[in-house]
C-alpha cells in the first residue's frame, strides 16, 4: 500500500494540512490570502474547495488578531494553523508570539497546552530585498518555547506538517520560498520528491545524513541543503568527501547527530542562510568546541552565512552576502588545506 | 480648493508620466522572465531579468498621488507604501536614480540596495515600506519634527484600505490626534488586499467613517478623479499647516494590473479591469481640460511627449548605468 508520486513541497505541505483536516475536526487554517489564492506559496493550495471557508480562513491583514486569535483558540481546544506570509512580517506580531503564545505554557506551569502551528516563508535569492528575504529562524529557535521545523525537501516537509500539527506544542514551520517548486521562481530539483500518499509523521530532533562522507561535514539546513548536495558533487571531483547533514528542526536540535558526524570527519562547515552573528552557525561551532574531550578536529571550524548586512536588493549585491554553491565549495577547500594548531600552551 | 489651470495641467502632467512608467514597466520587467530562458517547467521566474523582485505597479491609481502632492513642497514629508512609484514621481523624485534602483545599479537612489519597494529620497523627504501598514508611523514622526521646529510642514501616509486592519493605523491616527500633529492619512481604496477583496477584510464600508473614533475628520471622496482628491487634500494640509491637526481621507481608486507582475489574478473577475478602464481618470481629465478650453490637442500632444520622454529618459539611464561591486554589499549597515 505504499504508492507514491513526485510532489514539490508546496503541494507535499499541502497534503499534509490536508490529511490531518480530514483525521481531526479541531483543526483549521488561518491567514493572508490562503484562501482562493491557495497561500502565496502555496501551501494551502486546494484546501479552500475540500474544506470551505469556515476552515480556511482568509484573514484581515491584522496578524496580531490572527495569531493571536490562533493562541487563544488552542487554549480553548482547537489545533489552529496561522499563517505569516513572510517570515519578515514577524515584526508587526511579535508580541502575540513571543510574548505569549511562546511563553503561556511555560508561565501556566505546564498546565496549558497551545498546539498551533505557524507557518511562514523564508528565504532570499530572487531579489525581494531586505523586508521580503530574511530566514529568521535562529531568532526564533533563540526563544524558548517555539518549537522549529525548516525542512529542506518535500517528503520531509510533509512528515514533520504532520508531526507539527499533532505536537501539543507551539510549531514554527519554515518553508524557504525556493524550494517549494513554485511555478514563478526558480527551485533546486532535489527539494521535490517522492512522496507516500498515506499519512506518516517525522520525529522532530533526528537530523538526517542525506549524503554519508569522509573528509568534512557540511552541517546545514533548508534550502542550503539542496546547494550543499551540489556543492558536494563538485567536491568530490575535487576529490573531497563531505558528508552533508540537514538539520531538519533545530527546536529540538540533534546534537547528537552533529557530533558523530565530526568525530567520524573531524572537519565542519556550517553552510546557513540566516544572519552570521549570534546564530546557528554559531550554536553550532559551539556544541563542537564544548565537546572537544571527545571529538577531534583536524581544521578549525568554518561559517558561512549572511555577513550581519540586511539583504540587499541588487543582484550581485545578494549573490555577493547569500552563500552560494561555489562558496560553499570554497570554503569548503580552505577548511582541507588549514590544520588545528598543535602548539603547546605554556 | 479650486484647482488653476496650472494645477490641472501639471497634474495631467505628471500622470501621464506616472502611467507610462508603469506601462513600461510592466514590459521591461517581463524581460528574462518568461520561457524558454528559464527553468524547465516554469511559467515564469521572479527572480531573473534586469528588473528582478517583486513589482507592484500603481496604473490607475495616478489621481490619488498627484491631487495629494499637487499640495506640497520639498520640506513636507511623504511616506509611501510597497506600490509606491506614483507617490514618488508626483513627490518629485527624480526618476532616473529612481529607475536605476529598481535595475539594481550603483547609481540608484539606494545605490541598488534598496530596490522598488525600498525608495528613499531625503532631499525630497519621500520613503516607502514594503511592511503594510508601516507609512503611518514615521508620518507621525515628521508631523511631530515640524511641530518641535516651528515650522508649517506637513506629513502624509499613504495606506491601502488592507493595511486599515493593522495595529499600526490605529495606534498612530490616535497618536496624531492626541498630539494634533500635522499629518493627513489618506486610504488608497483600491478593493483588493492581494486576493481579498475589501469587504470581506473591513468590517465598515468607509474607512474614512473611523476618523470620528480617534477625533479627526474623516473626508469620503467617492470618485477616481484627480480634482476631487485635490480639493480634499487641500483642505486637509490647509488644516494641518494651520496647527489645526490631522486628518484621514478615503479614497476609492482602481488597481488596472496584478497586485503584483506575474499575479495571475485567478481571484478576480475576468471582464473587471476592462470596465474599471473604461472610466480611465487620464482620459476624464483630458476631455476636461479640452472642454473648458485650457488644452488643446497640440498641448495635450506635447504634454504627452515630454512626460513619455522623461520616461524613456529614465529607463536609458537606468540601464546604462553600473552594478555596484558585490563587496559594495557590506556597506552602509551603518551611517
Amino acid at each position: 500500500m505504499n504508492s507514491t508520486r513526485k510532489l514539490t513541497m508546496a503541494q507535499a505541505i499541502s497534503e499534509a494540512i490536508g490529511q490531518e483536516m480530514e483525521r481531526d475536526p479541531t483543526v483549521f487554517v488561518m491567514g493572508e490570502d490562503i484562501g482562493k489564492y491557495g497561500g502565496i506559496f502555496g501551501a494551502t493550495g486546494g484546501l479552500l474547495d475540500r474544506f470551505g471557508p469556515d476552515r480556511i480562513m482568509d484573514t484581515p491583514i491584522s496578524e496580531t488578531a490572527f495569531i493571536g486569535t490562533a493562541t487563544g483558540a488552542a487554549a480553548a481546544g482547537m489545533r489552529p494553523i496561522a499563517e505569516l506570509m513572510f517570515v519578515d512580517f514577524f515584526g508587526v506580531c511579535m508580541d502575540q508570539i513571543y510574548n505569549h503564545l511562546a511563553k503561556n505554557t511555560y508561565m501556566a506551569g505546564g498546565n496549558l497546552k497551545l498546539p498551533v502551528v505557524l507557518t511562514t516563508a523564508i528565504g532570499g535569492g530572487y531579489n525581494d530585498a531586505a523586508q521580503h528575504s530574511q530566514c529568521l529562524y535562529a531568532t526564533f529557535a533563540h526563544m524558548p518555547g517555539l518549537k522549529v521545523v525548516v525542512p529542506s525537501n518535500a517528503y520531509d516537509a510533509k512528515g514533520l506538517m504532520i508531526q507539527a500539527i499533532r505536537d501539543d506544542n507551539p510549531v514554527m514551520f519554515m518553508y524557504h520560498k525556493g524550494i517549494m517548486g513554485l511555478p514563478w521562481m526558480a527551485y533546486y530539483e532535489g527539494s521535490s520528491g517522492e512522496v507516500p500518499e498515506e499519512a506518516y509523521t517525522i520525529p522532530f530532533g533526528e537530523a538526517k545524513v542525506v549524503r554519508p562522507g569522509s573528509d568534512l561535514t557540511i552541517v546545514t539546513l533548508s534550502q542550503m541543503v539542496q546547494k550543499s548536495l551540489l556543492a558536494a558533487d563538485e567536491l568530490a571531483k575535487q576529490g573531497v568527501n563531505a558528508e552533508v547533514l540537514d538539520l531538519r528542526t533545530l527546536v529540538p536540535l540533534d546534537r547528537a547527530a552533529v557530533l558523530k558526524s565530526v568525530a567520524k570527519t573531524g572537519r565542519l562547515l556550517i553552510a546557513d542562510e540566516d544572519y552570521l552573528g549570534f546564530g546557528l552557525t554559531g550554536e553550532i561551532a559551539a556544541i563542537v568546541a564544548e565537546n572537544l574531550d571527545t571529538v577531534a578536529l583536524k581544521s578549525p571550524i568554518k561559517r558561512l552565512a549572511v555577513p550581519n548586512v540586511p539583504i540587499p536588493y541588487s543582484r550581485p549585491l545578494e549573490q555577493f552576502v547569500i552563500p552560494q554553491i561555489s562558496h560553499i565549495v570554497d570554503a569548503a577547500q580552505q577548511i582541507m588545506k588549514t590544520r588545528v594548531t598543535e602548539g603547546a600552551y605554556a | 480648493m479650486k484647482a488653476s489651470k496650472e494645477t490641472l495641467l501639471w497634474m495631467y502632467e505628471k500622470m501621464q508620466e506616472i502611467r507610462h512608467y508603469e506601462e513600461t514597466m510592466a514590459q521591461v520587467y517581463l524581460e528574462g522572465k518568461l520561457p524558454p530562458n528559464i527553468q524547465k517547467g516554469l511559467a515564469f521566474d521572479i527572480g531573473s531579468g534586469p528588473v528582478p523582485g517583486e513589482m507592484h505597479l500603481a496604473a490607475g491609481q495616478e489621481p490619488v498621488a498627484v491631487g495629494v502632492c499637487a499640495h506640497l513642497t520639498d520640506h513636507d514629508t511623504v511616506v509611501g507604501t510597497h506600490r509606491p512609484h506614483h507617490f514618488a514621481i508626483a513627490k518629485g523624485v527624480p526618476l532616473d536614480a529612481m529607475t536605476a534602483e529598481m535595475f539594481g545599479k550603483v547609481t540608484g537612489l539606494g545605490k541598488g540596495k534598496g530596490g522598488h519597494m525600498h525608495l528613499f529620497d531625503p532631499q525630497r523627504n519621500f520613503s516607502c515600506s514594503g511592511i503594510i501598514g508601516a507609512s503611518l508611523p514615521p508620518a507621525c514622526g515628521a508631523g511631530l519634527a515640524a511641530k518641535k521646529l516651528g515650522k508649517d510642514w506637513v506629513a502624509v501616509a499613504f495606506f491601502g484600505e488592507g493595511a486599515a486592519n493593522q495595529g499600526s493605523v490605529h495606534e498612530s491616527l490616535n497618536l496624531a490626534a492626541l498630539w494634533q500633529l500635522p499629518v493627513i492619512f489618506i486610504c488608497e481604496d483600491n478593493k483588493w488586499a492581494i486576493s481579498v477583496p475589501k469587504d470581506k477584510a473591513t468590517s465598515i464600508e468607509w474607512v474614512a467613517d473611523r476618523a470620528s473614533a480617534y477625533g479627526m475628520p474623516g473626508i469620503k471622496v467617492e470618485h477616481n478623479d484627480p480634482v476631487a482628491v485635490y480639493e480634499a487634500a487641500g483642505t486637509a494640509v490647509e488644516r494641518a499647516r494651520r496647527g489645526d491637526g490631522p486628518s484621514l481621507i478615503e479614497v476609492k481608486t482602481d488597481r488596472y494590473l496584478g497586485h503584483f507582475q506575474g499575479d495571475p489574478e485567478v481571484y478576480r473577475p475576468k471582464d473587471e479591469v476592462a470596465n474599471l478602464r473604461k472610466n480611465d481618470p487620464i482620459l476624464r481629465l483630458a476631455a476636461q481640460l479640452r472642454d473648458a478650453g485650457q488644452m488643446n490637442e497640440a498641448e495635450d500632444a506635447a504634454i504627452t511627449a515630454r512626460a513619455r520622454q522623461r520616461v524613456e529618459d529614465a529607463f536609458a539611464y537606468a540601464r546604462a548605468s553600473a552594478y555596484p561591486e558585490p563587496r559594495d554589499a557590506l556597506q552602509h549597515v551603518f551611517a
